[in-house]
């Protein structure tokens, strides 16, 4: 703010509400007033000292208004880790999540259980698909009830899906992370696949919708490697360390699409 | 610190119309045109969008709140070009938008609720708790601000709906039917808020109850089938009707005589 403030001549005749200040001074003064706290301060000193009777006027004003404000429920305070978590995800995905998080908890189990096919291990077929349901959760017109209001709000948009995806993958991660640890999977074989799905899934969802191509993409992985896994009993290309530098490849594919299609995040289509 | 008046408030407008669309076609789904060919320019006021159903008004607003992008035309909001790919940060700041199905999360306090859209809206920080309780309190809202949605009526959710419309002060505001679920008391009142917030910003209230539109409106545009009928004060569509159109009120009588010539042939309602 300003380095020059109110004479203490100015400020006394303004609190004492002298007439023979001239108006430009006075405009002058209530102008800076607004803007410098330190003559404000100065102001309310002055008004105690030089104007007792506005002094006794707001000593009766404030005796008569203590015992209400008193009275008066003040507002609750704000709920910090409310405000800060649905600055991450909405409280639809928390189910979603806690889907996720459980159905991990539960193919750890099979498979240290054994059950089932013996060759293959059921965490590394589910890791590509469980952030892709959460993310789903994130972006989607159908379980997201306040999806329009969002879509028209000016943080909408990569920012937001980028934002809710980073949410979901920072509580899926850790679960496969524990999962990958117990069974003893080293972390690229699930991880990057795991990306690869999610950039795939944003990226085919800015064209059909989000949910569509979480939907779209779950399925193809269940037709084309869940299925003849189970049946054969064997371990498919796309999952073996030869594969990885494809799911690289999709990943980096993933990333450039979102990139370049970042305007469709803000408009309805992509919550369909 | 707050200055009693900004550089921005006094700064000149570059635009001569909030809202201004020439030509302005939107497809909706294959190959319908939900808004065909309208040129529309809209000032500072209340503006009453009427038409019957299916005439494509709330398509129209879903547009003009961007989160639709025009096939063909153009449309400029606050003298911006609002087609295009851009996300329209800038311009969202500035508009407040309320659904026809106002969604919300159940768990939210009212204020919780506002808040968050305050956030979305990227109010600045400092002045979200502020701008949350003064939009809360326009809508009359303030004894129940600390409860939960799920434990609120349907008209103080609508309510709600408008308090987060107008928590971002917009310069543009587009209302998709909030008078529904409000009862007469309310109506009133949001008729009062409805004439305040008129007085600086370009308000666009999309209806179908002609008495709401007599009542807050300065201007009435009506729309059907995609394109303006009448852009003109509710006087003079209420004279435009005689004694031989069906309505129960003069703006009734208006609308129908302007809605009869396509619509008659067709044996609906």
């Amino acid at each position: 703010m300003s380095v020059e403030h109110a004479s203490m001549r100015l400020i006394d005749g303004y609190a004492r509400g002298d007439t023979d200040i001239a108006a430009d001074e006075v405009w002058a003064l209530e102008a800076h007033l607004e803007a410098c706290r330190v003559c404000r301060d100065r102001l309310s000193a002055a008004v105690t000292t030089q104007a007792t009777a506005v002094a006794a006027l707001v000593d009766t004003v404030w005796s008569g208004l203590g015992p209400q404000l008193a009275a008066t429920a003040t507002m609750p305070r704000r709920r910090r880790w409310s405000a800060w978590m649905s600055a991450w995800m909405t409280p639809v995905m928390v189910p979603w999540l806690a889907m996720v998080v459980s159905v991990t908890l539960l193919a750890l189990l099979l498979d240290l259980v054994g059950t089932g096919s013996s060759e293959v291990s059921l965490v590394r077929l589910l890791a590509p698909v469980l952030p892709v349901l959460g993310v789903a959760a994130s972006w989607s017109r159908g379980l997201d009830p306040a999806y329009e209001l969002t879509a028209s709000a000016p943080r909408a948009g990569l920012y937001l899906v980028l934002r809710r995806t980073a949410s979901v993958l920072a509580v899926v991660v850790p679960a496969l992370l524990v999962a990958g640890w117990v069974t003893g999977m080293t972390a690229a074989q699930w991880l990057l696949p795991c990306l690869a799905f999610t950039s795939a899934t944003l990226a085919l969802g800015g064209v059909v919708g989000v949910t569509r191509a979480a939907v779209a993409l779950v399925a193809v992985w269940a037709a084309v490697v869940v299925a003849p896994t189970l049946v054969a009993g064997r371990t498919t290309f796309a999952l073996q360390t030869d594969g990885l530098p494809v799911w690289g490849l999709v990943l980096a594919l993933g990333i450039g699409v979102v990139i370049a299609r970042r305007g469709a995040y803000s408009v309805l289509g992509a919550h369909r | 610190m707050m200055t009693a008046v900004s550089a921005a408030d006094v700064a000149p407008t570059a635009y001569a119309w909030e809202i201004q669309a020439s030509g302005l076609r939107v497809r909706v789904g294959r190959n319908r045109m939900a808004v065909d060919g309208l040129d529309l320019s809209l000032g500072t006021g209340v503006h009453g969008l009427l038409g019957p159903n299916g005439a494509g008004k709330t398509t129209l607003i879903r547009t003009l709140a961007t989160v639709l992008r025009p096939t063909e035309g153009t449309l400029e909001l606050l003298g911006e070009s609002a087609g295009g790919m851009g996300e329209h940060r800038a311009l969202r700041r500035r508009i407040g938008y309320l659904p026809q199905e106002f969604g919300y999360y159940k768990r939210f306090t009212v204020r919780e609720f506002v808040e968050y859209m305050a956030w979305l809206k990227e109010v600045p920080k400092a002045d979200i708790p502020g701008a949350v309780q003064r939009a809360v309190e326009r809508v009359g809202l303030a004894d129940r601000a600390d409860e939960k949605m799920k434990a609120l009526s349907g008209g103080m959710v609508r309510r709600v709906g408008i308090a987060q419309a107008i928590v971002n002060d917009p310069t543009i505001l587009l209302l998709d039917e909030p008078t529904v679920g409000l009862d007469p008391a309310q109506r009133l009142r949001f008729r009062e808020l409805l004439q305040e917030l008129g007085k600086d910003t370009c308000v666009l209230v999309s209806t179908h109850l002609v008495e709401d539109v007599a009542a807050a409106c300065t201007d009435v545009v009506l729309f059907a089938e995609g394109r303006l009928v009448f852009q003109g004060p509710p006087d003079e569509l209420a004279s435009m009707g005689g004694p031989e159109h069906v309505g129960d009120s003069p703006l009734e009588r208006g609308y129908s005589a302007l809605l009869q010539g396509p619509e008659q042939g067709r044996g609906a309602w």
